[in-house]
């Protein structure tokens, strides 16, 4: 059996790739797709634990989850359509004034 | 034998997830993070989780990938420009792995590392749709309730924002 430890470890790894990848891409839709992938680690220790306990809950949170991350993506991607009808870009360095 | 399944799941994920962070290409991004889904389902099954992984590659890489293809086929992006400010890219490493030590720290003071999981076979049919569905229509009724207003509220709002002649597009 593998322990719990390594899916937690690899998990965190995974989070850290993802807050990487949000801090330094400039493109929005990537910076989605690195929340994305954050999301994804948390999951995984979710179903690591769900696993360790013998509970399901953890797969419960998990579909709750998919849930939560298809609506933002859904409103988030609206935003990117709608930012680049009016700019232009989906750079988000260029978008740096409060008012539209 | 499992040991290098998993090895294998986990070697394929960090690769893809580390290629699609420094891929300009977008739609190489999207395909790379399919990739990152499709062995996380791997290992959701090596977990006995086999209603999560199946949900993660119908909904997360079948749908919500799709859309990001989508999305990126109609504004027809390219390649990303340069012009970040120089030290971006080292502070965010920084920041990601100050973030990264404490929670090492915590998993490594978790009690149960480095033990393995209890015995396979204490529950019969753990993970399976039986059992995730009575959880789902019985103890978290409420949240599934909330959820599915939380979807409705996403594409009521997904509409109105890209709708044209709306005060968002200022047309």
């Amino acid at each position: 059996m593998i322990p719990v430890t390594y899916y937690l470890i690899l998990s965190a790894v995974l989070f850290l790739i993802g807050t990487t990848g949000v801090l330094i891409r400039r493109n929005a839709i990537i910076v989605l797709m690195g929340i994305e992938l954050m999301l994804n680690g948390a999951n995984l220790s979710f179903v690591a634990f769900a696993r360790e306990f013998g509970m399901a809950d953890g797969h419960i949170y998990v579909f709750l989850v998919i849930t939560v991350a298809a609506a933002e993506v859904a409103i988030g991607l609206a935003l990117v359509i709608l930012l680049f009808r009016n700019r232009g870009t989906v750079n988000i360095d260029e978008v740096r004034s409060l008012r539209w | 034998m499992e040991l290098y399944f998993f090895l294998f799941f986990a070697f394929v994920a960090v690769a893809s997830s580390v290629a699609m962070i420094l891929q300009r290409n977008p739609i190489y991004c999207v395909l790379l993070l399919i990739m990152v889904m499709i062995s996380i389902a791997g290992l959701y099954l090596m977990l006995d989780a086999q209603f999560v992984a199946i949900i993660q590659i119908v909904v997360y890489a079948g749908a919500i990938m799709v859309l990001f293809l989508f999305v990126i086929m109609l504004l027809n992006l390219s390649r990303e420009e340069g012009g970040m400010f120089r030290i971006q890219k080292p502070t965010a490493v920084i920041l990601a792995v100050l973030l990264f030590l404490p929670v090492a720290a915590m998993v490594m003071s978790y009690p149960g590392g480095g033990t393995a999981p209890p015995v396979e076979g204490s529950q019969a049919g753990f993970g399976e749709v039986e059992q995730i569905g009575t959880l789902l229509f019985t103890k978290y009724l409420l949240p599934v309730e909330i959820a599915a207003v939380l979807l409705l509220i996403a594409i009521v709002g997904a509409v109105v924002l890209t709708r044209k002649g709306t005060v968002a597009t200022g047309e």
